[in-house]
């Protein structure tokens, strides 16, 4: 490792052990919900573990209500994200250049539904959809989701438009294409890896979302609600297990993927939260 | 000949302020011209507002005697050297260049053929295939250049494109710029803030201050016959004399500027057509090619000097600073100057 | 060369590009084209439903009946303050705060480390394992704390194996922070809550210490501050901002929680529980929405506050 000038000293001692015991405290929980599911017990929270197997991935594959939700929250996700990625780039594109009467308040707008609690929005969605008389099920959802994911590609992508010359637009124009070409040949291109970036962390929020899922989902079981009705009713905890780890890695793998597209002086989602 | 860029009082404003105001030019076709000023005072907005990027609050500009107001710049038959050469990051060297053709429907082969000719008349030929990220700075603008004139415009705009280019490169590329101009035959529009730049490249050259325009004339008249203080100031150094000085000088209250080139020491008896000053020596700067004098006339104002080295070490004729000394220059070197501007050319 | 050739656009008629033309001539047509998607979206799915919230806030909830009527009162927010519920509030509050404080004490340390004695490789590797446990599922993790803290679980198997049983039983019998196991312990509510928000501490404390130029702190040891006094003098109040900006997730999630407190604790309801228990089983939206309005005002207020210690900036 090379020493810059602002860590000539060394760091202490009890700063050390504070700093990387911080990051076992952060690790360990998880690394926890990867040890239990390969553990051969089928009933049990005790530690250490008995043993190593495969078996319960297989069961957890073969249960039908698994893979529906499964299949339910993928879906969401995948909708969900598109509609933010359309509606975050459209609002980047807006806000990131030209100042009009109520930008700022716009720019609040879209931070809002993950400022506040997700509670919130969510019983207000839910209070909304049934004065409108709408069934609470897949399509509330996405709704729900659509609005919490929209300022996570909006900060990837205004993140990217700021560091991106705006000569380079006037130079395509410059050069005959007008805005549809300029847009096809050099803004997507460029947005490109911040547009994925962002579409990936919006996948894993809405691939992950409880909070506001609780009051719009209705009837229907998302893969987070699944395993929380599963914890109150401890029966096949090895299941359990298999998908709690399932949805950790499609939570946790595209944090990686969105740390190498955006890499290069711009924080990936830095004020984003959940 | 027929005009390649006509201004009639075209004025651009942002909010309150007045970048361009009340501009007229005539630009002729295959000209080289320079729009010169300080930055602030309008020389850039003017090169938008041919290409497009902006739009004329009031006024008209016509480009090749048609109206451009409205014409979106993809629409124009003019192309931008842009001050940070806007390269493509995404994009490698010839597709850099070939976009132009590409965005107007020109086919593959064509375009390629045509994109390898630009990169050879900027002697880049072989580059086609990197990324702008591992070129110099020079080769960037060679890019620039080559993917502007690819597309064969009846008007090249440049935007300060030799800004960023260290001293050697950049008076290699001035006249590199010219010859290419010369040999092509089409309008250069090129917007500076360097006046001997504007001076040693132009056919003409458009002087910018505060929006206006104080003066447009050839480099030579713009040097001899500044019309205005700011360009007297501007371009080149001056000695603006003015107040009562002025009429003592030269019996007339308008003020003058004289170039410190045309000063010479006292020697002789004093002709006719001469004017003579004194003060004190208050300071010398020697510059290789010519010395510079800074004389402290009596009224407190500062006269400076410069005289060409000539001579081989010439010691016997050194002057000391504290010496009281005689300057002199001829009546016809002596320029009348208006304070205000005089509009548009 | 006078003859200029310039090819005529194959789409130079095409719809495309009279479109673009148009939003060329037309930039304020360009901007509402962009930014009514999103508007509408925003301003009626989401503002719409605070609104709609809000506004059922004053409906009148039939205790007997069961019914909601839209008879407008006060009734339900004169009820936040009814000792039950006010209890709630208090119990929550002092929760976020609680929680809102230690997560700055142990996410110091790292965010300092990471901002002052890594570089390189091993910042980028301290960023991405901070980020990827905030990614990481909530619900997950959330369940991984009842694996941790279940009886004969992984906490119970170190306690013994470092004979800390007499301490664990001493904690836990402190009124107000233990309980009768771990997992239904304050205690072990809190080091959950604590646990799944401190990512959201560390990266601003991290990002406020990484603008500290190192010359400031060449200075203050120049100027003879021995390196304790550089810490409290100069380190800590500039990276006051930071601490106010992370405690804004940690204090504003926590207020809205309903799930943690379901999971882990004793019993007692929390505002997000009673939030979800007043519109579910109860099915008074009308007091739902009464209660969802603290949160709101609470956050409105800490806001206000860490707004005056810089947070905004550091965010």
């Amino acid at each position: 490792m090379r020493s810059d000038a602002s860590s000539q000293d060394r760091a202490s001692l009890g700063l050390r052990i504070a700093a990387w015991g911080g990051l076992m405290f952060l690790h360990f929980p998880i690394l926890i919900i990867f040890l239990y599911a390969f553990n051969t017990e089928d009933a049990a929270f005790s530690f250490p573990p008995k043993g190593f197997t495969l078996k319960w991935i297989g069961v957890a594959f073969s249960r039908p209500d698994v893979l529906e939700a499964i299949k339910l929250s993928l879906q969401i996700a995948a909708i969900a994200t598109l509609i933010a990625m359309v509606l975050g780039t459209l609002a980047s594109a807006a806000l990131y250049r030209r100042d009009f009467f109520g930008k700022q308040g716009i720019s609040l707008m879209l931070i809002l539904p993950i400022a506040l609690p997700g509670i919130i929005t969510g019983i207000a969605l839910l209070a909304t959809f049934k004065t409108l008389g709408i069934e609470p099920g897949m399509f509330t959802i996405i709704v729900g989701h659509a609005t919490f994911c929209v300022v996570i590609v909006y900060n990837n992508v205004i993140a990217r438009l700021r560091r991106t010359s705006y000569s380079l637009i006037e130079a395509s124009m410059d050069l005959g294409a007008d805005g549809w070409q300029t847009f096809r040949y050099i803004v997507l291109p460029n947005l490109g890896s911040a547009l994925l970036a962002g579409g990936m962390l919006a996948f894993a929020l809405s691939f992950d979302e409880i909070i506001v899922t609780t009051f719009t989902a209705g009837h229907e079981r998302t893969l987070p609600l699944w395993l929380l009705n599963q914890l109150s009713r401890p029966r096949d905890v090895p299941v359990t297990n298999v998908v709690a780890m399932l949805v950790m890695m499609v939570t946790m793998l595209p944090i990686l993927g969105a740390y190498y597209l955006t890499r290069g002086g711009e924080s990936v989602a830095g004020s984003g939260g959940k | 000949m027929t005009l390649a860029v006509q201004f009639s009082n075209v004025s651009r404003q942002f909010g309150e302020v007045k970048a361009v105001d009340r501009v007229s030019i005539d630009i002729q076709d295959g000209e080289f011209f320079s729009l010169l000023g300080p930055s602030g005072s309008g020389k850039t907005t003017c090169l938008r507002l041919i290409a497009g990027f902006e739009q004329p609050s009031t006024g008209s500009i016509r480009i090749h005697g048609a109206e451009a107001a409205g014409l979106p710049p993809y629409q124009r038959d003019v192309n931008t050297v842009f001050q940070d050469y806007a390269l493509f990051p995404h994009m490698n060297v010839l597709d850099n260049v070939a976009y132009g053709l590409k965005v107007k429907g020109v086919g593959k082969s064509e375009r390629q053929k045509r994109a390898e000719e630009a990169l050879d008349m900027v002697a880049l030929g072989g580059y086609g295939e990197r990324k702008p990220v591992q070129l110099s700075g020079g080769q960037r603008q060679r890019v620039a250049l080559a993917r502007a004139l690819v597309n064969r415009p009846r008007v090249l705009l440049l935007d300060e494109p030799l800004g960023a280019l260290d001293l050697k490169l950049r008076e290699q590329m001035q006249g590199e710029l010219k010859k290419l101009q010369r040999q092509l035959g089409i309008t250069f529009i090129f917007v500076t803030h360097d006046q001997t730049e504007a001076l040693s490249m132009s056919d003409r050259v458009a002087v910018f201050n505060k929006g206006r325009i104080e003066q447009v004339d050839a480099p030579r008249h713009l040097y001899m016959k500044p019309a205005t203080t700011f360009v007297a100031e501007f371009v080149g150094t001056s000695n603006v004399i003015r107040g009562d000085l002025a009429r003592q000088l030269s019996g007339n209250p308008q003020p003058f500027s004289i170039r410190p080139e045309h000063v010479r020491f006292a020697e002789g008896p004093l002709a006719s057509h001469e004017i003579e000053v004194s003060g004190l020596l208050h300071d010398i700067q020697y510059q290789g090619s010519a010395t510079r004098y800074e004389l402290k006339l009596e009224n407190g104002q500062t006269l400076n000097i410069s005289q060409a080295n000539v001579q081989w070490l010439d010691v016997s004729k050194q002057h000391q600073t504290g010496q009281r000394i005689s300057a002199r220059w001829a009546r016809e070197a002596m320029i009348p100057l208006h304070d205000n501007v005089v509009g548009g050319a | 060369m006078n003859s200029v050739t310039v090819p005529q656009t194959p789409a130079s008629g095409s719809p495309l590009r009279r479109f673009s033309n148009l939003l060329y001539r037309r930039p304020n047509l360009y901007l509402s084209l962009l930014l009514v998607p999103p508007l509408l979206w925003f301003g009626a799915i989401y503002l719409g439903s605070l609104l709609t919230l809000l506004w059922q806030g004053f409906y009148t909830f039939d205790d007997f009946t069961m019914a909601v009527t839209p008879d407008l009162t006060l009734a339900n927010f004169t009820a936040l303050f009814q000792p039950s519920n006010f209890d709630i509030i208090l119990r929550t509050l002092s929760m976020a705060i609680v929680v809102s404080i230690a997560s700055a004490i142990v996410a110091f340390p790292i965010a300092y480390y990471m901002a002052r004695y890594t570089s390189g490789k091993t910042k980028a590797f301290f960023y991405i394992a901070v980020m990827m446990p905030m990614w990481a599922s909530y619900i997950v993790k959330a369940y991984a704390w009842t694996l941790l803290l279940a009886k004969g679980g992984v906490a119970q198997w170190f306690v013994q194996h470092l004979g800390l049983e007499p301490v664990l039983q001493l904690v836990l019998g402190i009124p107000g922070v233990g309980g009768s196991t771990l997992s239904t312990s304050h205690l072990g509510r809190f080091m959950v809550f604590v646990y799944i928000w401190l990512p959201f501490m560390i990266l601003p404390i991290q990002a406020s210490l990484e603008r500290l130029p190192p010359s400031l702190l060449q200075a203050s040891a120049d100027l003879g501050a021995k390196p304790r006094q550089t810490f409290m003098q100069v380190i800590l109040p500039l990276s006051i901002p930071g601490i106010a900006a992370g405690s804004i997730f940690t204090f504003s999630l926590t207020l809205g929680d309903f799930i943690v407190p379901q999971l882990v604790g004793p019993p007692g309801y929390f505002i997000g529980s009673m939030v979800y228990a007043q519109q579910g089983a109860i099915g008074n939206m009308p007091m739902a929405a009464a209660f969802t309005l603290v949160p709101i005002v609470l956050i409105a207020i800490y806001l206000s506050i860490v707004k005056r210690l810089g947070a905004f900036d550091a965010l």
